[in-house]
Order: C-alpha cells, then sequence, then structure tokens
C-alpha cells in the first residue's frame, strides 16, 4: 500500500534517522520527492516518537533508505496500532467529556451522541483505512473547542495552537477562535480584564508556537524552508477531484489553465473571505459557544469550498463541528455527515474501501436515525428556522412548507448518492471521460456543500433574536 | 417520512441488534480465515461435480466429506448460487483456491445462513419471562438474552472469521429448544433430528432429548409427588417420535444405504484413528490428564525414577494429530473415554427422569450433557464448548446461580478460543471484541441480579481476573523470551490447563445446582 501509509513510514525513518535540521530540507538522504515531509514540526515530534517504538521491536522497518516500501503482517499491525494509541489518548478522551458535559440532555443521549460522533464513517475509514493521523490534529481542536466554551480560554488555545502545529489545515477553524477569543475580550471591557486576557491569550500562543518550532527558529532559512513546505503556493488552485467550488466550475471552465497563479490566490482568497465574514462578525460582537460551534462549522465549510489546494480529506475539518452541533440539529447534521462520507467516495474506491464505508456508513445512519429520532425533528424549530421562516413569512405570508421541501432535498440527494455509488461500483466509464463517475460525485456534493453553507449561515445570522428560546429548546 | 420515523424507531431493538451485527458480519469478511474454508470450497466442489455415489469415496484434497448428508445437500445447493460467482471454485482439482469472489460468496453465504439463528433467538426470546424486568429497555431479559446471543463472540470468530457455518446449525438447537418450551414436542423432535443429520457432534446431546421427550412427552401425566405415572405411557406419542426419526434418517442415509455405502459414511463419519487431543489441547478433563501426565514425567526423570530411554519420542505437544501415549499415567483409549463420558452424564439423566422439571430442567441437563462430553470426549475440539455456551445464555437471564455459572464458562470458553486466531492482524480484534463482549454480559447480568447476592465470590473473580496476565504474558510476553525456541508449545498448553480449570469448575457447580435443587412442587404446572 504506497501513499499515506508508506509516507509515514517514512518520516518516522527520516525524523529517526536524520538530525532535525535536515528533516525538510533537500538532500540526498532526504528525497523531498519521495514523500517529503509537509507538515507542521509537531507531526515529525510523533513521527519521532513511533520511531522510537519502531526501533525497539524491529529496527528493520526505519533503517535508511532500506526500509522503502517495507511492508509486512507485523508492521501494518504496529502502524495502525499507533493511530489506535493516538486515538484512544486524544480524540476519544475529548470526544467523551465534550459530551459528558453537554447540558440539558439525558444520559442516555449523551452515551447516544458519544457513540454517534465515534461511528462518524469519514473519520474512521481515512485513519485507519487510507491511513492518516487526523485524530489526533481533530483531537486537539476538540480540547481547544471544549477549554474555550467553557472558559478555559488559556488552555483551550493552548490546545489548539498544538493542533494548528500538527497539521496547519487546523487554520481552517482559526478565524472562529480568534473572534471568539476577541469577543469574549471586548465583552470584558478591554480597558481592564478584556485587555488582561487578550495579553494572556496572546503570549499563550506566541509561547506555544516558540516551543513547537524552537529548533526550526535558529536560522532564519531554517523557518522559511518549512513555511515552503508547508504552504505550496506553486501546487494550483486544486489538485485531482475534489467537491469545491473551483474543481466543480471547472467543468464549464478551466479557469486553472486561464488565470496565473497569483490572480487565483487572490480570487480564492477574496471568495473565501467575504463568504465567512458576516459569521465571523457576528461572533466577535455576540460571543456565545453555541454561535462559537456554527461559526467553525460555516467558516471552515467556507474554506473547503473557496481555498486553494483543498484536499478532499480537508472535508473532515468541517465534519467534527457538525458532529459538536449532533444533538441540537440532529437531522441537518447526519444529512451533511452522509455527503460528507460520499464525496470521498473517490478516494476509498481507490483504497478498495467500498465494503468497511458502505457498512460503517449504514451503521452510523442507523446509530443517528434511532438516537435522535431524526425523521420526526424535521419541523421548523426543530431545524432552528423558525426566526428565518418568521421573516419570511413577512414578504411571502403562504411560505409554510419549509420542512417539506428540506424533507424531498433530503430524498434527492441520498438517491442520487445512492445511485451515484451504484453506477461508480458497476459500470465502466466512457472512453472519453474517464473521470466521469468522480466528477459528477464531486459535483454533486458540492452542490449540496453549496446549500449547507447557506443553510449554516442562515442559522448563524437569524439566532439573535431568538436567544432565549434557543437556549431552552437546547 | 413518519413511516421511516416508525421503523427506526426505538421500539425495534431486535432488528437494530440483529442488523448491527450482520454489519459487523460484513466488516469481518477480509479477515483470516481457516482451512475450513478450504474444506468448505471444496465439499462445493464435491458436491458439484460429481454424482452422489462419489460423494463420500471422493479424497482427491486432504479435507474429505465427514458431515452427514444433509451438509452435503445443503452445500449442493450453495453450489448452484457459487456457479454465478466463480466458476473456478467448483473445480475438485482447484486445491486452495480462494479468489475475492468465492471468499465473497462463502462468507455471505455464512452471513446469510445466519438469519436462521436471528430467527431462532427471537422464538427464544418469547420462551423466558420479564417478570424480572425493570422498565428499561436495556434491562428486560429479552434484550439481555438476545445481545448475548446474537453478538456472542465465540460464534462470531468460529463462524466469521476461522469460518464455520455453525450460525444455522446452532439456530436449528435453540429453535427446537424454543419449540419443546412451547410444548411442540414434535416440532422439537424434528428439529433435532435433522439437526443430527447435518452435523454429528450433536449426538452429544441426544440423550437429553431422547429421555426428556420419553418422560415428558410420551408419559403424558405424573402421580403429585412427580414421578412417573406408568399407565399414562401413550403408544401414539412414542409411535409418533419414532416415525419422525425414522423418516428424516431415511430421507438422508436412504440413498447410501441403497447404494450400499453405510459403512463408508459411517467410518468418514467417526474417524477415530485422530489422537485423544486435538492439535491444540481442548480444555477439557483430558487436558489437565495429559498436562498432569508431563508434570509427573518431568518429576520422574529430575528424581531418576524413570528411565529416559523408554520414554516416547514424539511428545503430546508436538502439535501432530497422532495417537500418542502416556508416560507416567495410564493411557486412553477411545472406549475409555466414553464409559467417562457416560458416566458423567448420567447423574443428570437420571435427574431428568426422576425429577422433571419442565423445559428447564431439560435445558439443564441438556448443557450437563454437552459439557460433559466436552470434558472426557475423544479428540474434542474446543470450538464444541459453544454446544454448551450458547444454550445455556439462556438459562442464565432467569436465575443469579445460573448466571454467575454462565459468565465463568462463557468467560473460560470464549478465552479458549484464542488460540485459533493466531495471526497478528486477528489480535486486536479478539481482543477488542471479547472485551466488549464479557464486560457486556458481566454488567448487564449484575445489574439483573443486583438485588440478590454477589454473582462471584473472591476465588472466581480472582479467576477470571487472571486472565488478563495469562494473555499478555500469552501473546506479548512469551514471543520475545527464550523460552519460546525451547518449548514453543507452552502458551497453548498454559491458556488450556487454565481453562479447563474454569470450565471443570463450572460443570462441577452446574451439576450440584441440578442435583441439589428442590423437587417440582404439586401445584407446579408440567
Amino acid at each position: 500500500m504506497f501513499g499515506d501509509y508508506e509516507a509515514q513510514r517514512h518520516w518516522q525513518e527520516i525524523t529517526f534517522n536524520l538530525p532535525v535540521k535536515q528533516w525538510y530540507f533537500n538532500s540526498s538522504d532526504n528525497n523531498l520527492q519521495y514523500w517529503g515531509l509537509d507538515y507542521p514540526p509537531l507531526t515529525a515530534y510523533h513521527s519521532l516518537l513511533c520511531a522510537y517504538v519502531a526501533k525497539f521491536i524491529n529496527p528493520d522497518w526505519i533503517a535508511l533508505h532500506s526500509s522503502r516500501g517495507y511492508e509486512s503482517q507485523a508492521h501494518k499491525l504496529f502502524m495502525r496500532t499507533t493511530v489506535l494509541i493516538a486515538d484512544l489518548l486524544i480524540y476519544i478522551p475529548a470526544v467523551v467529556l465534550y459530551c459528558c458535559c453537554l447540558k440539558e440532555i439525558s444520559t442516555k443521549k449523551k452515551i447516544a451522541h458519544a457513540l454517534c460522533i465515534l461511528l462518524y464513517p469519514g473519520l474512521i475509514l481515512i485513519d485507519y483505512g487510507h491511513f492518516q493521523y487526523n485524530s489526533v490534529s481533530l483531537g486537539f481542536a476538540l480540547w481547544g473547542v471544549l477549554g474555550v466554551s467553557y472558559d478555559w480560554d488559556l488552555l483551550g488555545s493552548l490546545a489548539f495552537c498544538l493542533a494548528i502545529n500538527y497539521k496547519q489545515m487546523e487554520l481552517y477553524h482559526s478565524l472562529p477562535f480568534f473572534c471568539f477569543l476577541l469577543g469574549k475580550c471586548f465583552k470584558k471591557g478591554l480597558k481592564g480584564k478584556g485587555f488582561v486576557l487578550l495579553i494572556k491569550l496572546a503570549c499563550t500562543v506566541v509561547a506555544s508556537f516558540i516551543l513547537c518550532w524552537l529548533p526550526f527558529f535558529t536560522e532564519r532559512e531554517q523557518t522559511q524552508q518549512v513555511l515552503r513546505r508547508l504552504f505550496p503556493v506553486d501546487r494550483g488552485l486544486f489538485e485531482d477531484k475534489v467537491a469545491n467550488i473551483w474543481c466543480s466550475f471547472s467543468i464549464f471552465l478551466k479557469i486553472k489553465d486561464i488565470l496565473p497563479h497569483h490572480i487565483q490566490i487572490i480570487i480564492s482568497f477574496c471568495f473565501t473571505f467575504l463568504s465567512l465574514l458576516p459569521a465571523c462578525i457576528k461572533l466577535t460582537l455576540q460571543p456565545s459557544p453555541k454561535g462559537f460551534r456554527f461559526t467553525l462549522v460555516s467558516c471552515a465549510l467556507s474554506f473547503f469550498l473557496f481555498s486553494y489546494q483543498v484536499h478532499e480529506k480537508s472535508i473532515l475539518l468541517v465534519s467534527l463541528p457538525v458532529c459538536l452541533v449532533l444533538s441540537e440539529i440532529p437531522f441537518m447534521s447526519t444529512w451533511f455527515l452522509l455527503v460528507s462520507t460520499f464525496s470521498m467516495l473517490p478516494l476509498l474506491l481507490k483504497d478498495e474501501l467500498l465494503m468497511p464505508s458502505v457498512v460503517t456508513t449504514m451503521a452510523f445512519f442507523i446509530a443517528c436515525a434511532i438516537s435522535f429520532s431524526i425523521f420526526e425533528k424535521t419541523s421548523e424549530e426543530e431545524l432552528q428556522l423558525k426566526s428565518f421562516s418568521i421573516s419570511v413569512r413577512k414578504y411571502l405570508p403562504c411560505f409554510t412548507f419549509f420542512p417539506r421541501i428540506i424533507q424531498y432535498l433530503f430524498l434527492i440527494s441520498v438517491i442520487t448518492m445512492v445511485l451515484l455509488t451504484l453506477t461508480t461500483i458497476t459500470l465502466e466509464p466512457p472512453q472519453k471521460l474517464p473521470d466521469l463517475f468522480s466528477v459528477l460525485i464531486c459535483f454533486v456534493s458540492c452542490l449540496n456543500f453549496l446549500f449547507f453553507l447557506v443553510y449554516f449561515n442562515i442559522i448563524i445570522m437569524w439566532d439573535s433574536k431568538n436567544g432565549r428560546n434557543q437556549k431552552k429548546i437546547n | 417520512m413518519a413511516a421511516l420515523g416508525i421503523a427506526t424507531g426505538g421500539r425495534n431493538w431486535f432488528s437494530a441488534l440483529a442488523l448491527g451485527v450482520t454489519l459487523l458480519k460484513c466488516l469481518l469478511i477480509p479477515t483470516y480465515h481457516s482451512t475450513d474454508f478450504e474444506v468448505h470450497r471444496n465439499w462445493l466442489a464435491i458436491t458439484h461435480s460429481l454424482p452422489v455415489s462419489q460423494w463420500y469415496y471422493e479424497a482427491t484434497s486432504e479435507w474429505t466429506l465427514d458431515y452427514p448428508p444433509f451438509f452435503a445437500w445443503f452445500e449442493y445447493a450453495l453450489s448452484h448460487i457459487a456457479k454465478y460467482f466463480d466458476q473456478e471454485m467448483l473445480n475438485v482439482h482447484n486445491l486452495n483456491y480462494s479468489s475475492s469472489r468465492t471468499l465473497l460468496f462463502q462468507r455471505f453465504s455464512v452471513i446469510l445462513t445466519d438469519e436462521l439463528f436471528v430467527y431462532a433467538v427471537h422464538e427464544c426470546c418469547k420462551c423466558i419471562d420479564g417478570k424480572k424486568a425493570g422498565k428499561e429497555l436495556t434491562e428486560k431479559p429479552k434484550f439481555i438474552l438476545s445481545v448475548l446471543l446474537l453478538w456472542n463472540f465465540g460464534l462470531l470468530i468460529v463462524d466469521h472469521i476461522h469460518f464455520q457455518y455453525n450460525g444455522f446449525l446452532f439456530g436449528l438447537m435453540l429453535l427446537s429448544i424454543a419449540r419443546l418450551f412451547q410444548k411442540r414436542y414434535t416440532e422439537g423432535a424434528f428439529l433435532f433430528a435433522v439437526l443430527l443429520h447435518f452435523k454429528h457432534i450433536y449426538l452429544y446431546v441426544a440423550p437429553a432429548y431422547g429421555i426428556y421427550l420419553l418422560r415428558s412427552y410420551c408419559f403424558t401425566a405424573n402421580k403429585p409427588d412427580g414421578s412417573v405415572r406408568w399407565n399414562s405411557f401413550s403408544f401414539v406419542r412414542l409411535i409418533s417420535l419414532g416415525l419422525i426419526v425414522f423418516l428424516v434418517s431415511a430421507l438422508s442415509l436412504g440413498p447410501f444405504l441403497a447404494l450400499n455405502q453405510l459403512p463408508q459414511v459411517l467410518s468418514r463419519l467417526f474417524p477415530f484413528k485422530r489422537g485423544l487431543c486435538h492439535a491444540y489441547w481442548a480444555p477439557n478433563f483430558w487436558a489437565l490428564y495429559n498436562a498432569l501426565d508431563k508434570v509427573l514425567s518431568v518429576i520422574g526423570l529430575e528424581l531418576k525414577l524413570l528411565d529416559p530411554n523408554k520414554i516416547p519420542k514424539a511428545s503430546m505437544t508436538s502439535g501432530l494429530v497422532q495417537q500418542f501415549q502416556h508416560t507416567v499415567l495410564p493411557s486412553v483409549t477411545p472406549m475409555a473415554t466414553l464409559i467417562c463420558t457416560l458416566m458423567a452424564i448420567l447423574p443428570s439423566v437420571f435427574c431428568l427422569w426422576f425429577k422433571p422439571q419442565g423445559p428447564r430442567g431439560f435445558l439443564r441437563c441438556l448443557i450437563l450433557c454437552a459439557l460433559s462430553s466436552f470434558l472426557f470426549g475423544w479428540h474434542v475440539h474446543e470450538k464444541a464448548i459453544l454446544l454448551a455456551v450458547l444454550p445455556m445464555s439462556l438459562l442464565s437471564v432467569g436465575k443469579a446461580g445460573d448466571a454467575s455459572i454462565f459468565l465463568i464458562l462463557t468467560t473460560t470458553g470464549h478465552y479458549s478460543l484464542f488460540p485459533l486466531l493466531f495471526t497478528a492482524p486477528e489480535l486486536p480484534i479478539k481482543i477488542l471484541l471479547m472485551l466488549l463482549f464479557t464486560i457486556y454480559s458481566i454488567s448487564s447480568l449484575k445489574t439483573l441480579f443486583r438485588k440478590e447476592k454477589p454473582l462471584f465470590n473472591w476465588m472466581e473473580t480472582f479467576y477470571l481476573l487472571g486472565l488478563g496476565p495469562l494473555e499478555v504474558f500469552c501473546e506479548f510476553v512469551f514471543p520475545f523470551t527464550s523460552w519460546k525456541l525451547k518449548y514453543p508449545f507452552s502458551p497453548l498448553l498454559l491458556t488450556s490447563v487454565y481453562c479447563a480449570v474454569g470450565i471443570t469448575y463450572a460443570w462441577f457447580k452446574l451439576y450440584v445446582s441440578v442435583l441439589t435443587d428442590p423437587p417440582v412442587r404439586k401445584t407446579k404446572k408440567q
């Protein structure tokens, strides 16, 4: 299995055998073209830790040069165990603690919520099937969310800095964190406690970054090289097939070829920030844990849809916040999580994970459907669209059929996903269009995601009017 | 939308449990499978490609047909579906053929035939009463029993990883037990007769069926004190039972009798040339006997009481399936094991005759027969422990005493199945699934019987907790020590002996509870 599995093994080899200064540089011992290190330093330290364990069990696994492409049953078990241990230590405790701390729901619902989050197919398939360590960065981010939501701001921001230093994609979540903490500082008054908090947060962030990057701050060249590896601006607007706007748009108009690189970067920057600005401004002015969670969703989704060099796995960054709001809007969250798993179908098929993805998706769907009775919770109030529909009814008095529309859309979406899955498995694409099915999957997923972007933004923007009522429902 | 809501609502928990475990079974498709996979592929090939007269003579592969004719017909039926998956698997000469389609077909055939097991569990749930039930769904005996049966760890790993077809066979057995509970005696007898002709290992429990049907069905009434009323004997019922058994056997063995192949069939079904113990000793009495023999011989050599030249070279632990002789203790012959087994089941059968306690008494006797045969039988496979574990689940949700015996039996029995899955990738699966099942069974039964005295005494708790360090030692510590080369079979030996202690203890405790049970009162309905 060459791919992320070999990449991780290779990083253990590199970090164990070479000195720190050479990790991110091209050299005869470290060929950056062959799965070069392109995550921040914390990933490198983690690989080093795993390498020490690997050396104890079997040094052949990480021998410099000679262990390339090494594959054995025992090694596979070892690598998979490292993912499991990372999961058990970081992600699963965060999920359990999050669900325990949820207010105003019964113990049974808390357990059901935790179970459904842990059963989310996307993370399981990518981490254990495709092989990655997303549970570490997502786990740290979740610890950050926990800390910040329950007023342990320093610990929360420390955890989130660790998340960013593990995978740079966590920057998708950074704006909501920033706005929420800034909003808290404003609320406490910028002349008094708020200012103190701001200074403390700034110091925490800077200190954690320095701690993680310490070996790389010694020379300017080191820092620059690491940044170059983390943010490869030469690679283009998107790579392969991903369910975002640019890839879908390029079906009709090949913008990748028409516009030069720097224009592409500017355009994606503008679109991303324009789409997430309303939610972030609202969060800064009215910080609340609920608003924070929803802003995480919409921000990450905006980044996913409009940003530069997005990979299909980045949808996991959106799925995590959606998992957190599963108990508040079970129907829409379950729908979103199903679409997110579906959007990664081409990748999963490449890894021969068809059976596990079908089984885990079905298990997840059944668990959510039973735990949250999602099909009974499609009224306006439960979809948190009450205030929005009241506003709409000022202009269109007969607009009372929101739930019906959403139910029909759900059915259409699910039927399309099932049909596309079946066609991708059974039929061969026509010769002239070999990527037809992947492109169709991306396009359909993108449409779904755009709908969700609009929906989540509506919830955020129309939230304040019923602030107290919403709390009672939760 | 509303209809879908009701269907997925919490009311249909049984379907949710069944569907959940089916999804888990689908995930287990690509795991390790043993030679049993090739065995069944070979039988598909034999029954499809050769005429019936050749089935029990065919010996191209070493895995000859050694199940009764109904199973052969079952494989024949499967082979007609198999030909749409991969024609090549039906070629008798394609030894060890395992293309991905073959794997998919075989695994799905096990998963689908398990539906009979699901139906049987559903019927069994109707037979237990929920008087002690709390209001919580998860505390109801029906729910606990469904989980203990549907998600049984032993059945999952033996059927869906190791690869066998025990699911639907146990379904037949549980269904026949359920029918006997529901007083549909002829159906129960019919199902058991059919089961016998699917897999003859169920002969272990045939005495229980025979005596129970004779005592409680053929004799239609009892005297007030519970003993048999001889003049209430019903010839009609006896003849109807005999007719059922005769017809089923005729259907099964008839064709082979007509072809004069009966001796050949029987020799295939009962191969006594194999040794006292399987390559990995099943954790029964003979494992303890062998271990004692080994210990005594080692002591004897140390104390120079034995002559090293007289000891046979091949030891019992060398992993071959041949006949061996003991060095210190007397050797064991098949006849000796038969006598021991008969002596072991006799008290329970007598209890069933003289103190009939209705279907519950029958179930206890069945479990004791299965356990006694497991403990004293010739060439017993460790998988045979499931014959005792699954019916015991039915008793475990009834009384606290039974629950305690069930937990000891199940935990040690399941642990003794670990050596079946010796590959590295299956290690996390078996440990996690075992932990899940054990923790669930102990906690749910403890909650169900929380008003009575604790389920385990300190000795039993200690013993069960000892399984953890044993596993750590055998799987993680031992491979890195120097003993691995000198005594490579010590982990198996240790597992065997440790589990044999637990299983023998559970058997003993169950016997004591059966023998000391108060006799049935006058008012109890039969």
